[in-house]
């Protein structure tokens, strides 16, 4: 018996590192489908909510209520496991740096509807490890359900707080299925995709569809006549944390 | 070498059985944790990150620390570290596996972790900090095991081990740098977007990490033959005095730049913890407990009297290591998410599954700690056994 | 070497015992039960062909499902084409199922004989209720 037990046990730890690293190396990189949607013939979608055309309506969540229905959103009834895609939030808390004293009692009295910006710069995208999240060509910022290990970075670098995360099986607490669109396991992050399997189709996001008001205005910002840049140019338009240099691409018409 | 942590009294084995049962609860707990999500915790949708992470940030902190008994000896040849270099590494290392389980169990999908390493992305700071975590947990091993190995057989160490020594100096502070690149680039949170974030890390690594080392060189000298010497004792205790002096200066910067400037942004998130936020102040009394702690042991620490006496060195020692543990272990995580973005205040505190699986993290470092220590002490012949061995063979004779 | 004879004899009793699945199942005739997924296919006008060959999805269809998520997620395209030239879209639940509903009779029958229960798409892509 020439090998001793240490040389054994060295040996051992030694090949499997080595099977581990190959297995590592073997596989490659994968390319981004997504890059800048800075060449203005690429379709770049954006939003406009209309706040005036919201406010008509108090009380009103249909976008809330069709989203999360679609989608298969659970309700946990607690604001501790709570997932949100798209929902009304005061103005000082969706406006921090807009709030001040002698607003006028609409805006600071009536919500404003808030929802992941996809933003041209999303630091949600530059801090996740494994490309979960990542930003299209046609500038949405997209989720990986099968990917994502749940580290919940992502949630940390939103500045918006738009993202969600199963803490726990969200299916039974979804009340009713909609069997063409899945719903999520615990563990993952979650959050608004403007309706990319709908884009697909050609229709546009439910919420947009659904809202009474017709307030909210989806559309290819890269398009000069689009309906989306008339209303921009026409209309003052704020953007949530715009210092920070996430460039949002939801525009509030207040 | 490995068979000499299988050697011990009652002691030792009682200390085992404890940490492994510690070690049990805390599997059970995690299983039920895997079972139900992590919603089992006290995390909600506002503040996503808690006790685990924190936990992980603190260890790292201690994990780097061996640094500073490596840097004197390696570098600049100061052979009063010569005895504990090796308890140094040998606490990086269940330091760093217990950094790395922290982040597993805080993992919502832990079995898909292989994805940070199949699609790595460059630009993410926890990507790098898996690299370089599991980088310096390798040369510690490595570096540790030849030291051991090569007393063991009496010889010199291999000349080829010296540049791996003179890494692993590098090396420390990178892990920490970027673990503290994980937060200190998120636009999202102002608490934690500070240029010194990173420095005030170190700083509280290299005075936590020689003040737990001098308490543990305390205990060693009870339970063993193991004495580590007064030289290094004092310099371990000067270079936590140096570390911790920094580390408060860094804090009191941070006072400075964030009240006179007056933004609410900045200032939200400490209020939060010194005085509390719309009412919520569960983390105010930590607080100020971890602030007099820090006042003590600076008091303890800069007189040369209460420095130079062993028992007032121990107590300084544990209020460097509580205080600096409160800031980082319970304060800092939390303070980044609250308030939120929303400028809203959510409570966090840790719930009992949280805490078990925390322990049973912990238990694993002890373990893994003390049959390091063990086969230390074994293969240097400085356990009590040891002695009773020596005194019978030379009473023969 | 010490207690050869025992060593070898232990040796020959493990191996006989590793090895024993094998010819147990050979003895009883249990190798020869094979599972019967009941192949049920809506027959949906225009869609009586598989996306792809019955051969090929027998052996391949892990594959296949795991490059329409691959296609449909990440590079954000949706529409197959089959060899025989037809378009479908890419979805588990929609086109897989629609054709196949029964999963306790057809999925299962298989999966469960070779306990190949890793694929947990079912934790998040809905099962249509059977109707049978």
């Amino acid at each position: 018996m020439g090998i001793d037990r240490r040389k054994f046990l060295t040996l051992a730890g030694l090949t499997t590192f080595a099977a581990l690293g190959k297995k590592v190396m073997g596989s490659s990189i994968e390319g981004q489908a997504d890059s800048l949607p800075g060449s203005p013939t690429v379709k770049r979608w954006a939003m406009a909510i209309d706040m005036q055309k919201c406010r008509q309506h108090e009380g009103c969540r249909e976008c809330t209520i069709v989203c999360h229905k679609i989608h298969n959103v659970p309700d946990f009834g607690n604001p501790k496991d709570e997932i949100k895609w798209i929902w009304k939030e005061d103005f000082e808390a969706a406006f921090p740096t807009q709030d001040h004293a002698y607003l006028p009692t609409e805006l600071k009295e009536k919500p404003v509807i808030v929802l992941c910006n996809h933003c041209d710069n999303p630091p949600c995208v530059r801090v996740c490890p494994t490309k979960s999240t990542w930003k299209r060509e046609d500038g949405i910022v997209m989720m990986d359900m099968h990917r994502c290990i749940g580290c919940r970075y992502c949630i940390a670098g939103c500045p918006y707080g738009s993202r969600s995360f199963n803490w726990r099986d969200p299916r039974p607490f979804i009340k009713e299925i909609n069997p063409e669109y899945p719903t999520r396991s615990k563990g993952v992050v979650e959050k608004c995709t403007f309706c990319v399997d709908r884009l697909a189709l050609g229709q546009p996001p439910a919420c947009v569809e659904i809202c009474p008001e017709k307030a909210l205005i989806f559309g290819d910002i890269n398009t000069p006549d689009s309906e989306i840049r008339e209303i921009l140019k026409t209309r003052h338009s704020i953007r949530r944390k715009p210092s920070l240099g996430t460039n949002p691409q939801v525009y509030y018409l207040v | 070498m490995l068979e000499k942590a299988l050697t011990g009294d009652k002691k030792y084995w009682g200390w085992i059985a404890f940490v492994l049962l510690l070690i049990g609860t805390g599997f059970l707990a995690y299983l039920r944790q895997l079972d139900y999500g992590l919603g089992v915790t006290g995390l909600s949708r506002d503040v996503s990150w808690g006790f685990y992470i924190a936990q992980f940030t603190f260890l790292v902190g201690v994990a780097a620390s061996a640094v500073m008994v490596v840097l004197p000896y390696y570098l600049h040849n100061f052979k009063a570290f010569a005895k504990i270099t090796i308890l140094g590494e040998f606490l990086a290392i269940p330091a760093v596996i217990m950094c790395m389980l922290f982040i597993f169990v805080d993992m919502g999908q832990p079995f898909r972790v292989q994805n940070v390493l199949l699609y790595p992305t460059l630009n993410s700071p926890m990507f790098w900090d898996m690299i370089s975590l599991s980088g310096y947990l390798l040369l510690n091993i490595l570096i540790g095991y030849i030291s051991l190995s090569s007393y063991h057989k009496d010889i010199a160490p291999p000349k080829w081990i010296k540049p791996f020594i003179i890494i692993s100096i590098p090396w420390a502070i990178s892990i920490h740098t970027v673990t503290a690149f994980l937060y200190a680039g998120l636009s999202a949170r102002p608490y934690w977007m500070t240029a010194v974030l990173a420095p005030r890390f170190l700083a509280s690594a290299f005075a936590a990490g020689p003040a737990l080392l001098i308490l543990i060189c305390f205990i060693v000298k009870r339970l063993t033959r193991f004495d580590a010497g007064k030289e290094a004792i004092q310099k371990l205790a000067v270079i936590a005095t140096y570390a911790m002096c920094i580390n408060v200066f860094l804090v009191l910067m941070e006072f400075f730049t964030t009240f006179y400037s007056g933004m609410p942004e900045h200032m939200h998130h400490f209020q939060f913890l010194y005085i509390g936020l719309h009412g919520h102040n569960t983390l105010v009394p930590w607080m100020w407990f971890s602030a007099i702690l820090a006042v003590v042991s600076l008091v303890l620490l800069l007189t040369p009297k209460f420095r130079k006496k062993e028992i007032m060195l121990g107590f300084a020692c544990m209020a460097v290591f509580v205080s600096i543990w409160i800031d980082k272990g319970l304060g800092m995580i939390v303070a980044g998410f609250t308030p939120t973005e929303m400028g809203t205040v959510f409570d966090y505190w840790p719930t009992w599954i949280e805490l078990l699986i925390s322990f049973g993290v912990y238990g694993i470092g002890l373990l893994i700690m003390s049959l390091l220590y063990k086969i230390v002490f074994k293969v240097r012949g400085e356990t009590k056994s040891d002695n009773e061995i020596r005194i019978a063979t030379t009473a023969h004779n | 070497m010490y207690d050869i004879a025992k060593i070898i004899l232990g040796i020959i009793i493990f191996l006989a015992i590793a090895t024993s699945p094998f010819w147990f199942n050979q003895a009883t005739g249990q190798a020869e039960y094979m599972p019967d997924p009941v192949i049920y296919s809506k027959n949906i006008p225009g869609q009586e062909a598989c996306v792809m060959p019955v051969d090929f999805m027998r052996s391949s269809h892990m594959d296949l499902l795991n490059e329409w998520r691959q296609t449909v997620v990440r590079e954000g395209n949706r529409i197959f084409i089959s060899p025989d030239g037809k378009e479908y879209r890419m979805s588990l639940t929609n086109t897989c199922m629609t054709c196949h509903p029964n999963k306790s009779e057809f999925c299962d029958k298989c999966h469960n004989f070779m306990a190949v229960t890793e694929p947990d798409c079912w934790n998040c892509h809905v099962q249509p209720k059977e109707a049978l």
